[in-house]
């Protein structure tokens, strides 16, 4: 599949999400009644857990949402230049790593300080996790589907061995590492267990709408990932050092991501620290129609329905992974609408809502 | 005597337009009948019909006497009907002999395959290597095998849909001969086409369709190129164009002794080419496809670097690729978009790298107009323009950018008639506001008429010509080098 094609009006987008989100809902109850569950009182502890009360919504879903923001963001910005970053898990560990590193060693700088070099530092261990991949496609024409794919094992490896050596606790009792300096950890939002680094993450998600939607670069990354060859005749533009920056920044955003997730939420090292978002961040990006202000809608929804699922095991008895029953269901049933909507007559597509 | 193929007033409409209102179309066997006519004037969609893909609303198409009864390509193909489709639809990955088995559905061993092609092979004198891979075939053999498959299908009626649409003249003479052949042993084909000239030279009859309605139809010799042209144009005709007369200006264009190697590795490149190029002038480009055309121009253009020798540019230059769609526009950007793609920096509305729209549809919206491009706004996608629309669209876009120079690549390729006219216009026009022009074309009767001088380029080596050379001098030189000319 090609990704250049993934976009339509604000609007129609809007209202395929919400149908396709209602039919993977529709198919979780019609399970649940069939596997003899409490239907009701599951979508009860779903919406609880998810957007129920002040406490779910900021302190549980828009936590969880932080790293979907970035790594989906930075997604858009990678898919929209034709380039597919299937890796972001693994640089969001290795922001992970950096993080956890340099916020060990922090204690008694500022805390305005000590947060940014925390945060620059995850960028670049993101960026450099991937700089592999590019300059693998760039000089050899390596996929980079493949190598970013394959790195993510390679970081997840990597971590073991850090919370098992380097990094380990003081007492080597535990596989993770110490805590991380107070001064690095970033601060919640009055009245929240929310860091402000979701602020950041919006920001970011804007702007880079911005870039794509009004600037000249952002201009030419689309037509590079449009057309490589049109760009590259008719538009003189270097492609491959756009698909090359693009590829940078995404890996970057996920190094950020894995950086908050460390200072913001765990401020500590361990396997497993990320149940994924590497891999939900490029469904949040494709559903959003790599457009990344609506990733901002489409991250959120995808956290709300993670952390409901929590609650659902919790308080029914059901096995939170159903929700990523749900979550496949909406994916298929957009490219399904938009496999639909290509069938048509260019013109008639450009016009009209892909769901009629 | 039956007629090999006989529509009677054929109508069909799609939607709202009527692409057929009554056409008629008779094809004797032994005939090689050209249906010429605009893009969009009802010639593939009446082939269609006949060959069974599309349904007439009223009229009826008989086969060899027999009443076609309903849309079915397979009862066509019974009665004989084979049709050559434009797009060529071949396996890549099968040999020769493997797609014709496909497609005439032979069951039979590989070594049968090979000898039943052999013989297609020697009665219509195809000559084409059962064992060869179909992708690895050029374009003009690709083509062949297209029409090879179509007979062992036992058609006896050929409609060919442009068939020379992608070839150069030498190429599609070559077919056409071909054609020929094949028509004097008996077969009848049709062959779709917009090029008059291969009407004219290669057909025993002619049919001209303008807007779904037959305005000629006759034998070759009793009409003038003037007239088959009015009659695919209509009354508003283009008067053809010549070259304007204006004084050479200063140099623009210095190369000596350019050398560049060949894109991907296949044929001469080009060698140790010197020329010069004027302010005002148009200078073709002619050549055998695949004789280093390509390398000159893209080295004028910026896009491939010289292996050795000198070459000087005074002033910026614009370029028109041949490949509208692969590499001129972004078919799903927008019109305004892809203005911008090409000039980047130097459109009014951008500004400190910031993209003005409301500006950039402005502006846009009034080079449509001005260019005569039939779209509605500047939010339309590019892909949804004509092949013609298109090119004014990229040919405008690189005269705005102010260049001393004009780079085109074919810019005529696959248009109709009144598109390819309106695009030489523009180069014609052009050089009258001083830019220096050169231009390759695979149609050389368009380069003797709208050219200053050519460069004819054999094995890569550069011969200059001037227009009084004419036709056939200029094929000797393209064909055998500057040698034997005299």
């Amino acid at each position: 599949m090609t990704l250049r094609s993934w976009r339509s009006g604000p609007v129609n987008s809007l209202i395929l999400v919400l149908l396709a989100s209602m039919s993977g809902l529709l198919v979780l109850a019609a399970g649940l009644i069939i596997f003899g569950y409490d239907a009701p009182a599951a979508f009860a502890a779903l919406w609880r857990g998810a957007f129920g009360s002040w406490y779910a919504l900021t302190s549980a879903t828009l936590v969880r949402a932080v790293p979907l923001l970035l790594i989906g963001g930075g997604l858009t910005l990678a898919f929209r230049a034709g380039a597919l970053n299937i890796g972001a898990e693994g640089q969001f560990y290795a922001g992970a790593i950096a993080a956890t590193w340099i916020g060990l060693h922090l204690h008694g700088v500022s805390p305005v300080l000590a947060v940014t070099l925390l945060l620059l530092s995850s960028a670049l261990a993101g960026a450099l996790w991937i700089a592999l991949p590019v300059l693998l496609r760039l000089r050899f024409g390596v996929l980079e589907v493949i190598s970013t794919l394959l790195l993510n094992f390679v970081a997840e490896a990597l971590v073991s061995l850090m919370v098992q050596g380097p990094l380990q606790e003081a007492r080597h009792a535990y596989p993770q590492s110490d805590p991380i300096a107070n001064e690095a950890r970033l601060r919640f939002l009055p009245g929240t267990r929310l860091h402000w680094g979701f602020l950041l993450a919006v920001f970011i998600c804007a702007a880079l709408s911005f870039l794509i939607a009004r600037t000249l670069w952002g201009f030419t990354l689309k037509a590079a990932g449009a057309n490589p060859r049109t760009a590259r005749i008719s538009g003189r533009i270097n492609v491959s050092r756009i698909i090359g920056i693009a590829l940078l920044v995404s890996g970057a955003l996920a190094g950020v991501a894995g950086g908050m997730e460390v200072g913001g939420v765990s401020y500590a090292l361990y396997q497993n620290l990320s149940p994924g978002y590497g891999f939900t961040g490029i469904a949040v990006a494709l559903l959003a129609r790599l457009e990344p202000l609506a990733v901002i809608g489409t991250a959120i929804l995808f956290a709300g329905l993670e952390t409901g699922a929590g609650a659902m095991q919790r308080e029914a008895g059901i096995p939170s992974i159903a929700v990523y029953v749900v979550e496949s269901i909406i994916i298929i049933i957009v490219l399904l609408a938009e496999v639909a909507g290509r069938r048509r007559p260019a013109g008639v597509q450009a016009s009209t809502s892909v769901l009629t | 005597m039956t007629l090999a193929l006989h529509l009677a007033d054929i109508h069909k409409s799609f939607g709202s337009t009527q692409a057929l209102r009554g056409a008629d179309f008779s094809l004797r066997a032994g005939e090689l009948h050209a249906l010429l006519g605009e893009n969009g004037a009802g010639k593939s969609t009446l082939m269609h019909i006949a060959a069974g893909l599309l349904r007439q609303e009223r009229g009826e198409v008989r086969i060899h006497g027999q009443l076609l009864s309903a849309a079915a390509p397979k009862e066509a193909m019974r009665l004989g009907v084979g049709m050559v489709h434009q797009h060529f639809t071949s396996v890549p990955a099968f040999t020769v002999a493997e797609n014709v088995a496909l497609t005439a559905r032979w069951q039979v061993s590989p070594q049968g395959m090979r000898r039943k092609v052999n013989e297609l092979n020697r009665r219509f004198e195809i000559d084409l290597d059962p064992d060869a891979i179909a992708g690895q075939l050029p374009l003009v053999l690709l083509q062949r095998l297209e029409i090879l498959k179509t007979l062992a299908t036992g058609a006896t009626v050929l409609l060919l849909d442009e068939p020379t649409g992608s070839l150069d003249e030498v190429e599609s003479h070559r077919l056409l001969g071909l054609m020929r052949k094949l028509v004097s042993q008996g077969s009848a084909a049709v062959l779709i086409t917009h090029k008059l000239d291969e009407a004219l030279r290669f057909a025993d009859s002619l049919t001209v369709l303008r807007q779904g309605e037959v305005t000629l139809t006759g034998k070759p010799a009793e009409f003038t190129p003037g007239l088959v042209a009015r009659a695919m144009l209509g009354a508003d005709l283009v008067s053809p164009l010549t070259r304007p007369v204006t004084t050479p200006g200063e140099p623009i264009v210095c190369a000596r002794d350019l050398t560049v190697d060949p894109v991907g590795g296949n044929g001469p490149g080009l060698r140790n080419a010197s020329f010069t190029i004027r302010a005002g002038e148009i200078v073709g480009v002619a050549s055998v496809q695949g004789n280093g055309e390509r390398e000159l121009l893209r080295s004028l253009a910026g896009l491939l670097g010289p292996t050795s020798g000198y070459l000087t540019i005074q002033g910026s230059s614009g370029f028109v690729p041949e490949d509208r769609t692969a590499e001129g526009v972004i078919s799903e950007f927008t019109l305004w978009e892809n203005l911008t793609l090409g000039m980047s920096r130097d459109a009014e509305w951008i500004r400190h790298g910031f993209i003005d729209r409301a500006q950039a549809r402005h502006a846009t919206n009034a080079i449509i107009r001005q260019q005569g491009i039939k779209a509605e706004n500047s939010d339309v996608p590019a892909g949804v323009l004509s092949g013609g629309n298109q090119q004014k669209l990229i040919i405008a876009r690189a005269l705005l950018m102010k260049p001393a120079l004009i780079i085109a690549e074919n810019p005529t390729r696959g248009l109709d008639v009144r598109a390819a006219l309106e695009a030489g216009e523009r180069l014609v026009l052009a050089a009258r506001d001083n830019v220096a022009v050169i231009f390759y074309s695979s149609d050389l009767d368009e380069l003797l008429g709208l050219c200053h001088r050519l460069l004819v380029l054999h094995r890569g080596r550069i011969h200059e010509a001037s227009v009084g050379a004419g036709r056939d001098g200029i094929g000797r030189i393209m064909l055998s080098g500057a040698a034997a000319t005299s």
